[in-house]
């Protein structure tokens, strides 16, 4: 054996052993059913440090149970999940909830605690970890409250006393008080007007900046995904694949999602119902015993043609 | 003729043989998912049972519990007791008088309420005020998500919300019987002797004499059994809460009813626990009579 090719070996190791440490969060043939119902089905991901991933599919494809299953909020039912090449279904729930230090996860709804202020809300991670030594837990909550553009006098507040917006920027200040390494958002623009919506974009860009945190982010705004993201993951629902199809569609950067050939995507990505529709009113002439609004479509009704 | 009857018989035999099929079926499924529920209640209260006893709960989540379910609750507890015992007084007083046994009205007043109206009340007073508005609660904090923040935070939902909510039923629910206890003994001595003129010093002495400690020991251990078991179906059903407003609502109703009927069922088996231990410290001591 000549010397080049063992260091050839060799560096192709140490590009390996680099690659899998700069790999933060990874899933191994990750699937989670209810039942006989398939939510996820082989899913295999590896998240790199400091990237902002966007997970994009229709409603009921399994992106939020996918999300949760990444932070050990759902168990799967088969595959791993290793964060930081620890293996999360294999820690004892002592280790599992001093990992949970190292995750901050902003909800759909903010998922506020009703009964306390909005400054007990965003202190709640410092009295579940402990105040970082050499700091102020109130510095901090102001800290926290000032990158998310809020004023102090919210602090006081009961959640019911805020608006969605403002909900969504105290449950990303909570999620960020402890700096985490993984940041999760449940879809953070779903139900916002564009304006607070493009305000929510613009944090979790900054925060990406500030922090260099790792993000996965669950959302079907499109917009919201070109601007925040680094890579796109499309999952598919897995009833509607075809047999041996992966759940994902796509996997790339934002800017590849409209050259891509699988007409699947582009109807996602254009916000299209293509044969959807077609399928609702079909149900719909069954349901009516073929007296339906069939009748009524209009065939060149430029939401009914697929873009194939 | 014959074939025709055979094939009638058949259809009768048929049509019973399926209706038994049916019916064994329902009353099956209705055991089997009693049997499951019964299981999942119980790994729920080992569960809470485990972090009760791992980890010492903290106090800002004690206190606020403690104020709602002991505090708040102890006004509607001594009003309905006192009502309790005036209604007994109005009740068995013409019953008593008949036989010229009005004196030992305070006996049987005293003694019902002590042994078994005092802390049946305070327990039904608690399902309703408290179970179900923590089932409610609960079921409210799943649907919304709260739960999932509280785990992700690296808090347990069981030691954060259960383990608080159990000590606070199990550790007051005491003091709630000896209100409703008390109270109802206030309100039977009132309307018999204020209101009924029965003579003061006979009803207070024949009370004195039949009640014993071993009655006030008895309505006050199965006060606490009774707290525990409000404290662990609610928050089990707060846990299971369906989506949606209807399942907040189904959650806070059932946890009422289960508990309103656990309670009374485990106090038969537990009054006649009671009477036979009773029965063997003290033979023979049968007190009214």
């Amino acid at each position: 054996m000549d010397e080049s090719f063992l260091s050839d070996i060799a560096s192709a190791t140490d590009q390996f052993a680099s690659d899998s440490r700069n790999v933060l969060v990874e899933t191994k043939s990750l699937s989670l059913r209810f039942g006989k119902q398939t939510i996820l089905n082989e899913i295999s991901i590896a998240i790199p440090r400091g990237q902002t991933l966007a997970i994009i599919g229709e409603s009921g494809c399994g992106k939020t149970m996918l999300l949760k299953t990444l932070v050990g909020l759902m168990s799967p039912t088969s595959g791993s999940i290793l964060f930081d090449s620890r293996d999360i279904n294999a820690l004892t729930e002592r280790s599992m909830t001093a990992l949970r230090r190292r995750f901050g996860f902003v909800f759909q709804n903010a998922a506020l605690f009703d009964s306390m202020t909005i400054e007990q809300n965003i202190a709640f991670p410092l009295r579940q970890h402990g105040v970082p030594k050499g700091k102020s837990a109130s510095q901090m909550i102001l800290q926290r409250l000032n990158e998310v553009g809020l004023p102090s006098n919210v602090l006081s507040k009961r959640p019911s006393q805020l608006s969605g917006g403002m909900r969504k920027r105290v449950g990303l200040a909570r999620a960020l008080i402890l700096e985490p390494d993984l940041l999760l958002y449940d879809e953070p623009t779903t139900g916002l007007d564009p304006i607070m919506s493009d305000v929510i974009n613009e944090l979790i860009v900054r925060t990406r900046r500030r922090y260099e945190v790792t993000s996965v982010v669950v959302t079907h705004d499109m917009h919201s995904a070109r601007k925040i993201a680094d890579r796109v993951i499309m999952l598919y629902p897995y009833a509607r694949l075809k047999k041996g199809e992966s759940q994902i569609l796509f996997d790339g950067p934002p800017s590849e999602l409209d050259h891509t050939q699988d007409r699947r995507v582009r109807q996602f990505v254009m916000g299209e119902a293509g044969e959807r529709l077609m399928e609702m009113l079909a149900t719909q002439g069954r349901d009516e015993s073929g007296r339906g609004d069939l009748d009524s479509i209009n065939p060149h009704d430029s939401r009914l043609r697929t873009i194939d | 003729m014959a074939t025709a009857d055979r094939i009638f018989q058949r259809s009768i035999l048929g049509r019973l043989q399926n209706n038994l099929f049916r019916t064994a079926s329902a009353w099956g499924s209705v055991v089997v998912s009693g049997l499951t529920t019964l299981g999942d209640v119980t790994l729920f209260a080992s569960q809470m049972l485990m972090w009760m006893f791992s980890a010492k709960p903290k106090k800002d989540t004690l206190l606020p519990n403690f104020y709602s379910i002991g505090v708040l609750s102890l006004p509607v507890v001594a009003l309905t007791g006192t009502f309790i015992g005036m209604v007994l007084a109005i009740h068995s007083y013409d019953q008593f008088r008949n036989m010229g046994m009005e004196t030992r009205l305070g006996a049987v007043i005293n003694m019902s309420l002590v042994r078994e109206l005092g802390p049946v009340l305070a327990a039904t007073m608690l399902a309703g005020r408290v179970g179900s508005a923590m089932a409610a609660v609960i079921g409210t904090m799943r649907v919304t998500e709260q739960i999932d923040a509280l785990v992700s935070m690296g808090a347990n939902p069981i030691h954060y919300l259960v383990v608080p909510r159990f000590l606070a039923c199990v550790l007051l629910i005491p003091a709630l019987t000896i209100m409703a206890d008390f109270m109802g003994i206030v309100g039977g001595y009132f309307h018999s002797v204020i209101i009924l003129g029965i003579d003061h010093a006979q009803y207070l002495k024949n009370s004195r004499d039949f009640v014993g400690g071993f009655d006030l020991f008895s309505g006050i251990f199965k006060s606490v059994i009774f707290g525990a078991i409000i404290a662990i179906v609610s928050c089990y059903h707060g846990f299971h809460c369906e989506p949606g407003a209807e399942g907040v609502g189904r959650a806070a109703t059932t946890a009422f009813v289960q508990s309103f009927v656990m309670i009374l069922a485990i106090d038969i088996v537990m009054n006649l626990m009671l009477r036979a231990m009773e029965f063997a410290l003290w033979p023979g001591g049968s007190k009214l009579i």
